[in-house]
C-alpha cells in the first residue's frame, strides 16, 4: 500500500483529500504543521507528499528546503497544493524541488487524486 | 448639463476628493499654484529689475519665490505619496481578503466533490440536481476571487507569466470542446478549423486559455436568439498570430465602445436582462495580452457584431 503524507493545517481540507485517497485505497498520513510534517516524513519514508504553504510552526518552503537536503528525504516526490500565489511563490517552489503546484480552489478533488496517481507510476 | 461637464474637468481637486485630500494637498492644484507664482514672481522680478536697479532686492525676491516653491514641492512629493499609499492599501486589502477566500471556498468545492463524485453514497436525481447548484454557486465566488487577484496583480504589474511555445489552434480546440454545451444551449454555431499549420505562439498558455474562454464566452452571452454564431479564425502576420473572433451577435453602441477594456464594464444594458459575469474579464483580458507583448481590440456595430482580436508573438524556432 503506498503512502502520502499530507500537510495541511485546513482539518476539513485534510479530511475531504484523506477521504478520496483512502478509498482509492492509499495509506495517508496527515500532518497540520510543517515541524509535524518533517517528523512524520522522516519516520514513515512516505511515497509522495502533498504540501501546502502556509503552514504554522515551519512554512512549506522551509520543510521543502529541508526535505531536499536530507539525503533520505530529498528522492520523495512532493506536490505543493496551496492557495497562495504571490509573485515568485510559484518559482521558489518549484526551485526547491517541488514537482507541481496546484491552487487548490482552482481544482477539483478528482484532479488531484489523478495527479497523485500519475506522479506515484514515474 | 454640458457645463457641468466642463465645469468638472476644470476642478483640479475632483480627481484628489476620491483619495480625501483636500486643495493644499492635492498634486494637481499644488501644480496650479505653483505655476501661477512662478509666472507672477517672473513678472514682479522684470518690473523691479527695471525700476530698481539693486542687485540685491533681486537676489532677495528670487530667493524669498524659490523658498515658496520649494515648500510647495514638498506638499506635493508628500501628497504623491499618500495617493501611491491610498492606491496599495486598496490593493493589499483585496488581495488579502481574495486569498482568505480561497481557503473556505476550496473546502466548500472539495467537500462537494466528494458528493458528486459519489464517494459518500449514492446520490438521488434531486440531490444531484441541488449539489449542480451549490457546485455552480461556489465555483462562481472562485471565479470572482480569481478575477480580483488578477485586477490586482495587474494594476499593481505583479502579474507573473509562465511562457512557453504551444499551438493556439490547439488550445482554441480545447477550450471549444468544454464549451461546446453552453454554446449549444445559447443556440450558437460556432465555426471554427484547426488547420494545424501556423507556428506555435510565445505566451503563457493557462493565462491566454482565460482570455480566449473570457471572448468566446462574451460573443455567446450577447449573441442574437435565432441564428447565432461564432466564426473564430487564426492567421499569421509578420512576427504575429492573430486571433479573430467574430460574431453576429447584439454589437456595442459606439458611446459604450470607450469603456470595454475598463474595470468592471457590463454591458447589461445592451440585453435588458441579467447577463452572468464580474464585469472583469476584458480588463484582465487586455492585461493578460499587453503583457504577453501583443495587443487586444475590437470593431463592433450595433445590431450587426463584433469582431474582438488579439495577437501573440510568434515562438522563435
Amino acid at each position: 500500500m503506498k503512502k502520502i503524507l499530507f500537510i495541511e493545517d485546513e482539518p476539513s481540507l485534510q479530511k475531504a483529500i484523506s477521504e478520496v485517497l483512502t478509498q482509492e485505497g492509499f495509506k495517508v498520513l496527515s500532518a497540520p504543521d510543517g515541524e509535524e510534517g518533517l517528523k512524520s516524513a522522516k519516520a514513515e519514508d512516505p511515497d509522495l507528499i502533498l504540501l501546502d504553504l502556509i503552514l504554522p510552526k515551519k512554512d512549506g518552503f522551509e520543510v521543502l528546503k529541508e526535505l531536499k537536503a536530507d539525503e533520505k528525504m530529498k528522492d520523495i516526490p512532493v506536490i505543493v497544493l496551496t492557495n497562495l500565489e504571490g509573485v515568485g511563490d510559484v518559482e521558489k517552489a518549484l526551485t526547491l524541488g517541488a514537482k507541481t503546484y496546484l491552487i487548490k480552489a482552482n481544482y477539483e478533488l478528482e484532479d488531484v487524486l489523478k495527479l497523485v496517481k500519475e506522479h506515484l507510476r514515474k | 448639463m454640458d457645463f457641468k461637464i466642463i465645469l468638472k474637468k476644470l476642478d483640479p481637486v475632483a480627481e484628489c476628493r476620491k483619495y480625501g485630500l483636500g486643495f493644499w494637498q492635492c498634486p494637481n492644484s499644488l501644480f496650479l499654484v505653483m505655476g501661477i507664482i512662478i509666472i507672477v514672481a517672473m513678472i514682479l522680478t522684470y518690473f523691479i529689475g527695471i525700476h530698481f536697479v539693486e542687485p540685491e532686492m533681486v537676489i532677495a525676491i528670487v530667493s524669498i519665490v524659490t523658498i515658496v516653491l520649494l515648500t510647495i514641492g514638498h506638499s506635493l512629493v508628500g501628497s504623491f505619496a499618500r495617493i501611491a499609499e491610498a492606491n496599495r492599501m486598496k490593493s493589499e486589502f483585496v488581495s488579502i481578503v481574495s486569498h482568505q477566500l480561497r481557503t473556505p471556498l476550496s473546502a466548500l468545492k472539495w467537500s462537494l466533490d466528494l458528493f458528486r463524485g459519489k464517494r459518500l453514497g449514492a446520490v438521488n436525481d434531486k440531490q444531484k440536481e441541488y449539489l449542480d447548484i451549490i457546485n455552480e454557486s461556489s465555483s462562481k465566488m472562485i471565479k470572482l476571487v480569481n478575477d480580483l487577484l488578477n485586477v490586482t496583480r495587474i494594476d499593481q504589474g505583479r502579474l507573473v507569466m509562465q511562457i512557453k511555445a504551444f499551438s493556439i489552434e490547439d488550445l482554441i480546440e480545447e477550450i471549444l470542446k468544454e464549451m461546446e454545451m453552453f454554446a449549444k444551449g445559447n443556440n450558437v454555431e460556432i465555426r471554427f478549423k484547426n488547420n494545424k499549420k501556423l507556428p506555435d505562439v510565445y505566451a503563457d498558455p493557462d493565462k491566454i486559455r482565460m482570455v480566449i474562454q473570457n471572448l468566446i464566452d462574451n460573443a455567446i452571452k450577447y449573441s442574437r436568439k435565432e441564428g447565432g454564431w461564432v466564426d473564430i479564425k487564426v492567421e499569421k502576420n509578420e512576427k504575429m498570430i492573430k486571433v479573430n473572433i467574430k460574431d453576429n451577435g447584439l454589437g456595442i453602441p459606439e458611446f459604450l465602445q470607450k469603456q470595454v477594456f475598463g474595470k468592471f464594464f457590463r454591458g447589461d444594458s445592451l440585453v435588458r436582462q441579467k447577463v452572468e459575469g464580474t464585469g472583469l474579464g476584458l480588463f484582465i483580458a487586455k492585461g493578460f495580452i499587453k503583457l504577453s507583448g501583443g495587443e487586444i481590440d475590437f470593431d463592433s456595430e450595433e445590431g450587426k457584431g463584433s469582431n474582438f482580436w488579439f495577437t501573440l508573438p510568434i515562438a522563435k524556432k
